[in-house]
């Protein structure tokens, strides 16, 4: 099939305007991924064309880019999603995700994002010794279960820079940031909650989240964001873990 | 002309997947450590590790970390160094035991113990039946090492340059006195000047062209340690993982055979009864990537097509637990539970659910049993006498201890990543207070300056992509599951036409400084023709089968003359071997049957 690429191109070093590549590509499979597509025209067309990947299976969370206006991992989103069965035509438009400085075409400056994932303290923080028997900490399978979802966040960003709240003020932390400490506040082993509890009860914390859903939908792992949001809400106003 | 800068640090420590980062956990604790990494180290790809990391744990039946040894032994078909297997297994249990101490998220047992699954080649050596010994959290083990180690790291406030591409290590005589790296994002050049340098870069699996690996990883640690000097040990051993996605690699842990998943060819058989009676699907991963490709050529793949079925569907497995009268049964939520990432990849890219279909898999080229060589601290061989070169280091899929000799087993790479990514720290923090910081050589930095801008002002006719293309192709119909004299012959022909087509006949578009990383990939391919250059030299060279290194031409193992390590290094263009005895402690050479 035929797919009408338009990518949204940026090189500081040649002009300081952004501007639309289009782009045609043929022979194009219905289950190729965004990705393979970005590689075509960067490998045949335009080696400029600067981008971040690694894994190519939506495990690293380097791809995380704006298409046809949703936040999603290319290497996870397939041409077939944007071409109706049967068509042979596709257009697809995409561009760096919104709310972090663009330093070129699809790369955009992550240091934001990693300040905010590094204020909510996300690290296992245990003072006890450890067990006499030199073995693991018990934890009941229940007791695992509960920060399941959270330990799945590959930091890819889609979720905080598809969050309106994040993009009007970019001191809060984030959907992202909230779910790293999700992921220690509910792990029975961890002895810090109250302290990250603070971080993210602060005036850029929870209370920013307006609950819009943005970013569980853009959420390539499936981690439900929202929910953690609220459990921890719930966690801050009632003082119970 | 870019800028260079110059940093001085005690330690640089470069790749920050799990071995660079356990490294750099222990190693700052006592010396001023840099840690530079060309990905953000979340991304690395320890993070694609599904199924497990094993430890004799013992925690649901009997083990102990003898019978590991002993299975690693077999699984490299004896060519592993066993003094270096005991340090593996033996520690492995201390190591698992302290990443969750530092808050890895293991799945539990109803005890609250850290829960195991099968894996290939893993045993109870009396009744010779699969143990349950790979330690997991879900099937993205791999992800909660990487996210873990960071986090500590984070803690532990280790000094991360991000997004800093290591181009050349710093050689002088037998020491080391640092590495250079050019910073993506200004592309300037930087010189990391220290007494000690690790190399934690992982593997190279993008010499093939169907692989597990991902795009990054591109050889450049080895390809670097190379080009100054240093041997490559037994690099004819590359692992095809049996189980990858069709036509795209991406690999279906082992660990759904620990559940109980199957292969089917086209006529519906379990061939892998007749490759490995006893423990058949769980067979060493080289005997069930021989037995599929055998399977393929002999017409029975799926309808006629190059891939055979991995069927984990309850139905199927039920029948067949049934049938050698197991107990155990699975059900949608055990797959939905315990391999949901498995799920989601074949939902997503082949649109197939694993409860209802069976897989289309094939062999994916998956991991280097070779590289640099090193003993069990961790330090680099100068040869293959075990002369030392001070100062430098390595440790993880980069480096060749060697503890997976000519087959690794599934769930030992992120052992030996924790292992000697801790011993290489320990072994660092204690030594580089009264190591000598060396003078910078004059113009350090200029040769491999020069190949940049060679690269970058290049007016050629071939983009990089072609010739990776072409040395892909080559790579797997040549030096892949099976090999002969006469495939690799054509191999070397070919690489050698793409090495002098890269040195005079290539161009990139780039011509820019900031994220170049049309640039960057080029001098990537040049990494990967390197060290597919060595593989196939060092493979047409041993004439026998061992483990990964599968011979049409010489099938059989031959201890004879081979039970030995390769070494090998490249002086005036000239390709030299030498070759250091295997290490055989308990465990006699005998014949390998599954
Ligand atoms: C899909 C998949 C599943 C796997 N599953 C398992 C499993 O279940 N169990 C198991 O034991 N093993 C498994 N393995 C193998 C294991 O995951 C890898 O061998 C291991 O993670 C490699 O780790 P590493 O630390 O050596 O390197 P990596 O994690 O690959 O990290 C390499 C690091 O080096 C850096 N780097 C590379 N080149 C440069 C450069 N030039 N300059 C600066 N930095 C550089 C990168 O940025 C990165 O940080 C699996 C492998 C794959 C591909
Ligand atoms: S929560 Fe999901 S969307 Fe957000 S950073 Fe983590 S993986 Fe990405
Ligand atoms: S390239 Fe790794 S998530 Fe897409």
């Amino acid at each position: 099939m035929q797919v009408q690429l338009r990518i949204r191109r940026y090189n500081p070093e040649q002009s300081n305007k952004p501007w639309w590549g289009d782009y045609t590509l043929q022979n194009v499979n219905r289950t190729d991924t965004v990705l393979d597509l970005l590689h075509r025209v960067k490998w045949e067309i335009d080696g400029t064309l600067a981008l971040r990947r690694s894994c190519a299976h939506g495990v690293c969370g380097s791809d995380a880019m704006r298409i046809n206006g949703a936040n999603v991992l290319a290497c996870k989103t397939l041409v077939s999603s944007f071409s109706r069965e049967g068509s042979n035509q596709a257009k697809i438009q995409v561009e760096p995700i919104l709310g972090l400085p663009v330093q070129k075409d699809l790369i955009v400056n992550m240091e934001p994002f990693f300040e905010h994932y590094r204020s909510v303290l996300p690290y296992m923080i245990n003072n006890d010794p450890a067990p006499a028997d030199g073995r693991e900490r018990l934890q009941s399978p229940e007791d695992r279960a509960r920060f399941d979802d959270t330990t799945k966040c590959i930091l890819c960003a889609a979720c905080t820079t598809s969050c309106p709240s994040f993009w009007a003020n970019d001191k809060y932390v984030g959907p992202a940031a909230i779910v790293q400490a999700h992921r220690f506040i509910f792990d029975s082993r961890d002895q810090a909650p109250a302290e990250r509890l603070q971080v993210v009860g602060d005036t850029f914390g929870v209370w920013r989240c307006r609950t819009a859903f943005n970013c569980t939908n853009a959420c390539p792992r499936e981690i439900e964001v929202t929910k953690a949001i609220a459990e921890v809400k719930i966690a801050l106003a009632t003082g119970e873990v | 002309m870019s800028q260079i800068h110059t940093h001085q640090h005690d330690a640089i420590i470069v790749g920050a997947g799990g071995a660079g980062l356990m490294a750099a956990l222990y190693a700052s604790k006592k010396s001023n450590v840099a840690v530079v990494s060309k990905l953000y180290p979340t991304r690395s790809h320890t993070g694609a590790a599904q199924g497990g990391i094993s430890a004799a744990l013992g925690n649901v039946e009997e083990d102990n970390w003898e019978w590991h040894a002993f299975d690693t032994v077999k699984g490299s078909d004896y060519l592993a160094d066993q003094d270096a297997v005991d340090v593996l297994c033996k520690e492995a249990i201390d190591a698992v035991i302290e990443l969750e101490h530092m808050g890895l998220p293991f799945d539990r047992f109803p005890n609250g113990k850290i829960s195991q699954r099968r894996f290939g080649g893993h045993t109870n050596n009396e009744t010779k039946k699969p143990v349950q010994r790979a330690c997991h959290a879900a099937d993205r083990t791999g992800h909660m090492i990487l996210q873990t180690l960071y986090q500590q790291c984070i803690k532990n406030k280790v000094n991360f340059f991000d997004e800093y591409h290591v181009v050349d290590l710093i050689r002088v005589g037998n020491a080391v006195a640092g590495v250079i790296a050019v910073d993506v994002a200004t592309g300037d050049f930087h010189i990391f000047h220290g007494k000690a340098v690790m190399f934690a870069t992982g593997g190279w699996g993008r010499c093939w062209e169907v692989t597990s690996n991902a795009h990054s990883l591109t050889g450049d640690g080895a390809a670097i340690c190379f080009r100054r000097g240093v041997p490559m040990e037994d690099m004819e051993f590359f692992q095809f993982h049996p189980t990858g996605i069709f036509k795209l690699g991406i690999l279906i842990t082992e660990g759904v055979r620990g559940e109980g998943g199957i292969l089917l060819n086209g006529k519906g058989e379990r061939f892998m009864e007749k490759y490995a009676p006893t423990i058949k699907d769980l067979a060493s991963r080289d005997v069930v990537s021989r037995a599929i490709f055998l399977e393929l050529r002999d017409g029975n793949g799926i309808n006629g097509q190059n891939y055979v079925h991995l069927d984990v569907t309850p139905k199927t497995v039920n029948k067949y637990f049934e049938l050698a009268g197991e107990s155990r049964r699975i059900t949608r939520e055990d797959i939905e539970q315990k391999l949901p990432d498995i799920a989601d990849f074949t939902r997503t890219y082949l649109g197939i659910d694993p409860v209802e279909e069976p897989m289309p898999i094939q062999p994916t080229a998956h991991y280097a049993m070779g590289g640099i060589p090193t003993d069990v601290d961790a330090r680099v061989l100068a040869d293959a006498q075990g002369n030392i070169i001070t100062g430098l280091y390595a440790a993880g899929e980069v480096a060749c201890v060697s503890v997976h000799g000519a087959n690794r087993l599934g769930t030992n790479s992120l052992v030996d990543l924790v292992v000697f990514g801790r011993r290489a720290g320990m072994h660092i923090a204690e030594n580089v207070p009264h190591m000598e910081l060396l003078p910078l050589p004059k113009d350090a930095a200029a040769s491999v300056i020069t190949e940049f801008e060679r690269l970058r002002t290049s007016k050629g006719k071939h983009k990089p992509y072609q010739l990776r293309q072409r040395m892909q192709k080559t790579m797997t119909d040549n030096v892949g599951v099976f090999r002969t004299e006469e495939s690799m012959n054509a191999a070397l022909a070919e690489l050698k036409q793409l090495r002098e087509e890269y040195m005079g006949n290539i161009t990139i578009d780039d011509k820019g400084r900031i994220f170049n990383t049309d640039l960057l990939e080029a001098w990537e391919l040049g990494c990967l023709l390197e060290l597919a250059e060595v593989t196939a030299y060092a493979a047409r060279n041993r004439q026998e089968s061992r483990g990964g290194h599968a011979r049409e031409d010489y099938p059989n193992r031959d201890d004879e003359n081979w039970l030995k390590h390769s070494f090998c290094q490249k002086d005036d263009d000239q390709f030299r071997l030498d070759y250091k005895p295997v290490t055989i402690l308990r465990y006699q050479p005998k014949e390998r049957v599954y």
